[in-house]
């Protein structure tokens, strides 16, 4: 068997695995920070997705590094406003419990 | 890249390791701080899988912006809103558990096989640009991306004085209402709960 190079499925692979830990995180966690922790995992594995796809099919263009680094630019805005707003929440409610966030239930 | 195919492998395979058993460390860890610096670990690892694909620059950028600031202000944001409290317990919580694990289980098969029965269109490796990508990303930033660009730029102001906005403490003196001196302690400390009286 000879390999050339890493094959571009493996990098897909890692990057599906690392979505779906993502999304149970988020479904699953009660603490709001590791919600943000987990809305970041899923960023990670799409920039390893678009970051692959850059390398195997446009490499002379490498237009998904571009996309890359403005999906970096728009995750670190993101982490700001969330930590911010989980501050006000936990001082308008001293905990972090997710399930306790119910202001806007039904 | 001009490093061996074999070194490419392990180096692939020991970055992907890390990078799903920190994942699930951060997900499943009892101990937030455990889960906050395990974060920068995977973080890091990404970076490597972003050496490994020929792109140096996104590389740093996402070891200067992931590690050195989002995953500061997470350690940040725990250290502020760090208190030992009791969960209260939910009723069907093992019903959502089996509910959760198997839509993302069955997200998860779907995705590798299309990861798998796809037939990719991959280009010709000799076109690589390889480690000149740097200078093909400042060029498309300057021409095709430049709106997108100052965009961005835009967005960072805003997400900048919204976070100060949400996150900042009243620093009045005296209450509006009673002209009573305030109370200047920090408020994550020993203020009470405000929206949930009525209970």
């Amino acid at each position: 068997m000879n390999i050339e190079t890493i094959p571009l499925q493996a990098f897909l692979i890692v990057s599906s695995i690392l979505f779906c830990i993502g999304i149970w995180g988020l479904l699953n966690s009660r603490n709001a920070v590791r919600v943000l922790m987990s809305i970041e995992l899923m960023l990670n594995a799409v920039n390893i997705n678009l970051m692959a796809f850059s390398s195997y099919i446009d490499n002379n263009l490498i237009q998904g590094q571009v996309f890359t680094i403005f999906v970096i630019t728009v995750a670190a805005a993101e982490a700001a406003v969330g930590l911010a707003i989980l501050l006000s929440l936990y001082r308008n409610r001293v905990t972090v419990d997710m399930e306790s966030f119910n202001l806007l239930k039904w | 890249m001009s490093i061996a195919v074999t070194t490419q492998i392990i180096c692939f395979s020991v970055l992907s390791l890390v990078v799903i058993v920190g994942a699930l460390g951060v997900i499943l860890l009892e101990n937030i701080v455990y889960s906050a610096f395990l974060l920068g670990g995977v973080f890091m690892s990404v970076a490597g899988l972003y050496l490994l694909l020929n792109a140096s620059f996104v590389a740093a950028a996402q070891v200067l912006v992931y590690v050195g600031a989002v995953n500061v202000l997470i350690i940040f944001a725990i250290m502020l809103v760090n208190k030992k409290e009791d969960l209260k317990p939910i009723d069907n919580l093992k019903s959502r558990r089996i509910i959760s694990t198997s839509i993302c289980l069955t997200l998860l098969s779907l995705l590798i096989r299309v990861d798998l029965s796809n037939v990719w269109g991959l280009a010709d490796p000799n076109k690589s640009i390889g480690e000149e990508s740097t200078i093909r990303i400042g060029e498309h930033l300057f021409s095709d991306y430049l709106l997108p660009f100052e965009v961005a730029s835009v967005l960072l102001l805003m997400a900048m004085i919204g976070a100060i906005v949400l996150a900042r403490r009243d620093v009045m003196n005296e209450d509006i209402s009673t002209g009573l001196p305030v109370d200047q302690e920090l408020i994550e400390k020993s203020s009470e709960p405000l929206l949930m009286k009525k209970n």
